[in-house]
C-alpha cells in the first residue's frame, strides 16, 4: 500500500477542512513564487519528467500537452480550461477535490496558467456539482481575498482571474471541444480536430484544457520533484491516482493509491471485498462506463494502469472502477449503460445518435431473451459501424462497453437467445426502425 | 439523444427580478467583451430559479435580447442540456440516478418509493403539486450509490425505507439534510478506512 507521506490528497475525506490556512498546514501555497520563478521551461520540463498523463480518461502526456501552447503570446490571449465535467458512470473523483482539495485545484491553475502564459483561467463544472462548485467559488473568493488571485497573484508577478462556468447535464461536454463550444454558449457538439485546441480553441485563441485531477496533482509534484512522482507507479505511468470503487462490494470508497496497483488488492483491501466473496464476482468494468468489461479470470492478476489495461483491450479510463457480481444480469447491466450512451449522444454524427438507440434497443431485447440467433453478429456489426465513424470518442466510448460484452459474454447472450426467425415466423423484429418514431411517446 | 419540447401552456411575458437582474451582469462581466453568449447557460439558470424552476419560451426571448443574439440560439442551447427544465416541475424536483453502478446497488427501489409517494409517472406533479420526479442518467456520486438529488442536494447511501423517509419529510414541507444516510464520513470506506489514519485521529 502506498504510504500515506506519498498521498497527494491528504484531504479526501475532509478530516481538515478545504480553506485556505488548512490548506497550507497541508503544504499548498506555500512557496507558489519560488515555483514560477524557476520558470517556464522548468516547470514544462520537471512535468514531463514526472511522466504525469492526463488523469480525465485519455491519458495523454501532462508535459507535452502543454508545450503545445506557442512560446510567444500573439494577438490572441491564452486560455486555461478546466475539465471538471466528470459525468462518466463510475466515476466521482473530481468531486472530492472540487469541495475538499479545492486549492490545491487553484494552485494547479495558478502554475498551469503561468507555464502556458494565460491570464484567465475558466472551471467547467456539471451543472448537477452545484453545492461543490458553491464551495469552490467560496475557496476562489478567499484566494482573492489573500491576494492569491488576482493582480499579482500570490506575489508570483502573474496575473490570473479564474472563474467557474457551470454545465447543464450533458455528458458530451466532457469532450474538450464540446466543452469549448459549451463555453462559447452553443449547445455542446464536438469540433473536428485538428486543429487542435492547443493552437485554435475557445475564442479562437489557443487553449489548454486538462482534468481537474491532473491540474490538482500538479503543485505537489512540482514541490516535491518529477523523479519523485516518476518513482511511484512503473515506466510510463507514473504516480499516484484517484481511485473509485463502486457496484457490488462492501465498503463502496474514493481512495488514492500508487498507479500498477493489483486491482484485487484495490477492491479486497480498500473495498471490503466483493459482496458474497471473492468467488461471486462476475465482471469489473475498470476505468468508467466506456471502457471495456474484464471477467473475473483475468481480475486475478490485473494491475491498474493506463499500459496494462490496454494490453487487456480496455483502459484505465477515469479508474471509475464498477464491481459487479453474480447476483446481477450482465446483459441488463450492459443494457443501462447502452441506455446512457442513447441519452447522451449529442446528435451530431449519424452513426452514433441512430447507432447508439440500435445497441440499446438490441441488447434490452437479448436481456429478455427476445433476440434471434443472428443479431447478436448483427450487434456486433453495429458497434463496427459507430466506433471510428465519428468527430469525437463518444462513438468509441458507446461501443466499446458493448464489444466488451459480446468478447467475454457471447455464450450467455447465445445461450439466452436461440430464436431462429425462419422458424418462428411470429415474432416481431423491430430492428430497422428510426429511433425517434420508437421514443415519442416517453418525451 | 433525448428529445425535449416545450410545455403547451406558455407564459406571455418574462422579465428578470432586480436580483436576477444584478446576478446575469455580473456573470456577463466574466466573459471578454463580445463574447456575452457565453453567459446565456448561466442566464438560464438564473431565469430558471426566478420562474419556480422552469424556463417558459418568453425567458428564452427575454435572454437573447439580453445578450444579443438570436432567439433560435438561447432556443437551442435550452433544448439541448437536460438541466433545463421546459414544463412546470415541482417546488422540490427530485432526480433518482439509475445508471449501472446506482442500477445494481437498488436504485429501482429508490423509483418504487417515488412512484408511491409523489405520482404514478415520471415529471408528473405529485397530488399536492410540490414535488415531482424523475429518472435521470449519471448524477456522478457512484461511491455513495444508489442516490438521488433533491433540487441542488445530493441524497446518498439510499435504500428504499430511508427514500420514503426523505419523500415523507418533503411532502410535509420540511427540507431533509442532505449527504450520507448510512452515517458515512464523505467517500471514505464505511468502517474500514485504512489510509490517512493520522489525519482522521488528529
Amino acid at each position: 500500500m502506498l504510504k500515506d507521506q506519498d498521498r497527494i490528497f491528504k484531504n479526501l475525506y475532509n478530516d481538515m477542512g478545504s480553506d485556505v490556512a488548512s490548506s497550507q498546514k497541508r503544504g499548498d501555497w506555500i512557496n507558489t513564487k519560488e515555483i514560477t520563478d524557476k520558470g517556464r521551461d522548468w516547470i514544462i520540463n520537471e512535468i514531463k519528467v514526472s511522466q504525469l498523463r492526463g488523469r480525465g480518461g485519455a491519458g495523454f502526456p501532462t508535459g507535452l500537452k502543454w508545450s503545445f501552447a506557442p512560446k510567444e503570446v500573439g494577438s490572441r490571449p491564452h486560455y486555461l480550461v478546466i475539465n471538471g465535467d466528470e459525468s462518466e458512470p463510475g466515476t466521482c473523483k473530481d468531486r472530492d477535490i472540487l469541495r475538499f482539495e479545492p486549492h490545491k485545484l487553484i494552485e494547479g491553475c495558478l502554475i498551469a496558467s503561468y507555464a502556458v502564459q494565460a491570464h484567465v483561467c475558466y472551471i467547467y463544472i456539471r451543472g448537477e456539482y452545484f453545492v461543490e462548485g458553491q464551495k469552490l467559488q467560496s475557496a476562489i473568493d478567499e484566494a482573492y481575498e489573500k491576494k492569491l488571485l488576482g493582480e499579482n497573484a500570490a506575489g508570483t508577478g502573474w496575473d490570473l482571474d479564474i472563474y467557474i462556468h457551470y454545465g447543464a447535464g450533458a455528458y458530451i461536454c466532457g469532450e474538450e471541444t464540446a466543452l469549448l463550444e459549451s463555453i462559447e454558449g452553443k449547445k455542446g457538439q464536438p469540433r473536428l480536430k485538428p486543429p487542435f485546441p492547443a493552437l485554435i480553441g475557445l475564442y479562437g485563441c489557443p487553449t489548454i484544457i486538462n482534468n481537474v485531477e491532473t491540474i490538482a496533482v500538479v503543485p505537489t509534484i512540482l514541490r516535491k520533484g518529477g523523479k519523485w512522482f516518476a518513482s511511484l507507479g512503473r515506466e510510463k505511468n507514473t504516480g499516484t491516482k484517484i481511485f473509485c470503487i463502486s457496484g457490488n462490494v462492501n465498503t463502496p470508497c474514493n481512495v488514492e493509491e500508487e498507479m500498477n496497483i493489483p486491482l484485487k488488492e484495490l477492491i479486497e483491501v480498500h473495498a471490503g471485498g466483493v459482496i458474497g466473496g471473492w468467488d461471486n464476482l462476475q465482471a469489473v468494468i475498470p476505468g468508467g462506463s466506456s471502457m471495456p468489461l474484464i471477467p473475473k479470470e483475468k481480475c486475478e492478476t490485473l494491475t491498474m494502469d493506463f499500459d496494462s489495461l490496454m494490453a487487456e483491450k480496455s483502459g484505465l479510463g477515469t479508474a471509475g472502477i464498477v464491481v459487479i457480481n453474480k447476483d446481477q444480469d450482465i446483459i441488463k447491466c450492459m443494457a443501462r449503460i447502452a441506455r446512457f450512451y442513447k441519452h447522451e449522444s449529442c446528435g451530431q454524427c449519424t452513426p452514433c445518435r441512430e447507432g447508439s438507440g440500435w445497441m440499446w434497443r438490441m441488447l434490452e431485447r437479448m436481456a429478455n431473451g427476445d433476440a434471434t440467433k443472428d443479431e447478436v453478429d448483427m450487434l456486433g456489426d453495429v458497434t463496427n459501424q459507430i466506433a471510428g465513424h465519428t468527430i469525437c470518442a463518444f462513438g468509441e466510448g458507446s461501443s466499446w462497453p458493448v464489444q466488451g460484452l459480446l468478447r467475454h459474454f457471447k455464450k450467455e447472450i447465445e445461450k439466452r437467445n436461440n430464436l431462429d426467425p425462419i422458424v418462428q415466423k411470429k415474432n416481431n423484429i423491430p430492428y430497422l426502425v428510426d429511433q425517434h418514431l420508437l421514443d415519442k411517446k416517453n418525451a | 439523444m433525448s428529445l425535449r419540447r416545450p410545455a403547451k401552456n406558455q407564459p406571455e411575458n418574462f422579465e428578470f427580478n432586480s436580483s436576477s437582474l444584478s446576478a446575469a451582469n455580473k456573470i456577463v462581466s466574466k466573459y471578454p467583451k463580445g463574447k456575452q453568449q457565453s453567459a446565456v447557460m448561466a442566464l438560464l439558470y438564473i431565469a430558471q430559479r426566478q420562474n419556480a424552476n422552469w424556463i417558459p419560451l418568453a425567458a428564452m426571448k427575454y435572454i437573447a435580447k439580453f445578450l444579443d443574439m438570436p432567439y433560435i440560439k438561447v432556443y437551442e442551447v435550452a433544448t439541448f442540456y437536460t438541466m433545463y427544465n421546459l414544463s412546470p416541475v415541482g417546488k422540490y424536483f427530485i432526480q433518482v440516478c439509475t445508471t449501472t453502478p446506482c442500477m445494481i446497488r437498488g436504485a429501482s427501489k429508490l423509483v418504487e418509493a417515488c412512484k408511491e409517494k409523489i405520482s404514478e409517472n415520471e415529471c408528473e406533479l405529485s397530488s399536492d403539486k410540490s414535488c415531482s420526479w424523475m429518472e435521470v442518467e449519471c448524477l456522478g456520486a457512484c461511491v455513495n450509490a444508489p442516490m438521488m438529488q433533491i433540487n441542488d442536494e445530493y441524497y446518498e447511501d439510499l435504500d428504499k425505507e430511508k427514500t420514503l423517509k426523505i419523500l415523507n419529510q418533503i411532502l410535509k414541507g420540511e427540507t431533509p439534510k442532505p449527504g450520507s444516510y448510512r452515517g458515512r464520513i464523505n467517500n471514505e470506506p464505511e468502517n474500514n478506512r485504512k489510509t490517512l489514519m493520522d489525519y482522521k485521529n488528529a
